[in-house]
């Protein structure tokens, strides 16, 4: 599995949809037969995996670039993003 | 007992028909079924507007074999349209390359494919019919079409032996993911307890085939070992409690809380009579076991009741006649030994297998 870096251009797995809940307003992962609701930090970086840098996902989140790669290598980890 | 907030359902689990054109041994549908029409595709229709209201997220199109209504593709469609993350657990038969790319265009997210075992002649013993080769070929054009693939296989006797193969098979076929489902004795399952049941020897070497893959897959393929609870000393958390997560409906109509709780002697809500929002808060049939205020001794007073709510109901129901009784399956239930004398029966014999059949009860 690769490295998440600040050159990495995340996307979402092609399993993985985002939506908003319906009775809660809250972002959920969905993905086979699991999903995950998300908080809204998490949601909002994940929403910025559009072929963009990680590095760039930091800066404009104003985010720590270690927590969002260390974010980005859970997900990877679980196959729902790809680095 | 603190006040839990109102559980709403995440899944709707979408039994389209009971037919199949496979006779799979270990199948847990219901071993009889009643002789009530088919729920209309404009019922369908609507049950999925309404899960989607109650706030179901993710639908799964089951069966049965879904592929034999024809009007999947609208419901598929309707799914997407709602924003429903929409699953096909399917056998793969009969399907052409031309319907699953239909399926994909009405917006399927994600397709699970059945194998029986890691080869053509196990395969066809267990299912009654040979599959292998088009299943082979299914796996195929899901990953030319680019759709997400689950392989699902249940474990039982026959194949646990050979899950290193199963898990090569997966990874050639390029699946995401893997489910391997242990046999839980329900319907057919029940009924063909003894030849299915495997050895506790053979369970540990397989658990740790298992590990020792998903070390190895971790973030290429996910791995998934579904425990085989007649030979834990715990029971499962079902559903996720009763009520809790899911909703499923039969493909006559009737909205359980879960599929196999149609042998329970409760009566469950008609879709073509009330809706699913009032089948899932107020019918007496998803209130009956959900939480734990329902629960007796031992349950009452165990420090896991929040986590296994006392077990599988239709579990207790089937084993003690008695669908309110701690499951057997728990070391702690004063009626464990019946699943004891089951282990027991199951190493002393191996009876021959009873293939499902359709049968109408009228």
């Amino acid at each position: 599995m690769p490295e998440v870096s600040a050159d990495s251009r995340p996307q979402l797995a092609r399993k993985a949809r985002l939506r908003t809940d319906r009775l809660t307003g809250e972002t959920l992962l969905l993905y086979p037969e699991h999903g995950l609701v998300l908080n809204p930090s998490a949601a909002a970086l994940l929403r910025l995996c559009d072929g963009r840098s990680a590095g760039d996902i930091a800066a404009e989140l104003g985010a720590p670039l270690a927590d969002v790669l260390e974010f980005l290598a859970t997900l990877s980890e679980r196959g729902l993003v790809t680095t | 007992m603190s006040p839990q907030p109102r559980p709403r359902p995440y899944v709707l689990v979408a039994e389209l028909t009971y037919r199949c054109p496979l006779r799979c041994a270990y199948c847990s549908n219901p071993t009889e079924l009643q002789d009530r029409p088919a729920l209309a595709g404009a019922d369908w229709q609507r049950v999925l507007g309404e899960a989607s209201e109650l706030g179901v997220v993710q639908v799964h199109f089951t069966g049965g074999e879904p592929l034999l209504r024809d009007d999947l593709e609208a419901l598929v469609a309707r799914a997407a349209q709602l924003e429903l993350y929409s699953n096909l657990i399917t056998s793969g038969m009969p399907l052409t390359r031309d319907r699953l790319a239909a399926l994909q265009a009405a917006g399927l997210c994600a397709l699970q494919l059945s194998f029986q075992a890691a080869r053509p002649g196990a395969s066809a013993q267990i299912a009654g019919v040979d599959a292998f080769d088009h299943k082979l070929q299914v796996a195929g054009w899901v990953r030319e079409l680019g759709l997400p693939l689950t392989v699902n296989v249940v474990l039982h006797r026959e194949n646990l032996d050979e899950v290193d193969q199963i898990i090569a098979l997966a990874e050639r076929l390029g699946a995401d993911r893997l489910e391997l489902a242990n046999t839980q004795y329900l319907g057919w399952a029940y009924q063909n307890r003894a030849a299915l049941m495997p050895s506790l020897a053979q369970l540990d070497a397989a658990r740790a085939v298992v590990a020792a893959a998903r070390a190895r897959l971790r973030g290429r393929m996910e791995l998934l070992f579904v425990l085989p609870d007649y030979h834990g000393d715990r029971p499962r958390t079902c559903m996720n409690g009763w009520g809790e997560r899911y909703i499923v409906v039969t493909p006559d109509g009737r909205a359980l809380p879960c599929h196999a709780a149609h042998i329970l002697p409760l009566v469950f809500p008609d879709l073509r009579a009330q809706s699913l929002a009032s089948a899932w808060h107020d019918s007496e049939a998803f209130q009956k076991f959900r939480g734990t205020d329902h629960l007796r001794e031992p349950c009452k007073s165990c420090d896991q009741r929040e986590v296994d709510h006392g077990g599988c109901r239709c579990q207790a129901f089937l084993l003690t006649g008695d669908a309110s009784a701690a499951d057997p399956v728990c070391g702690l239930s004063p009626q464990h030994d019946l699943v004891v004398a089951a282990r027991a029966a199951a190493d002393a014999a191996a009876p021959a297998l009873t293939l499902r059949r359709l049968r109408v009860v009228r």
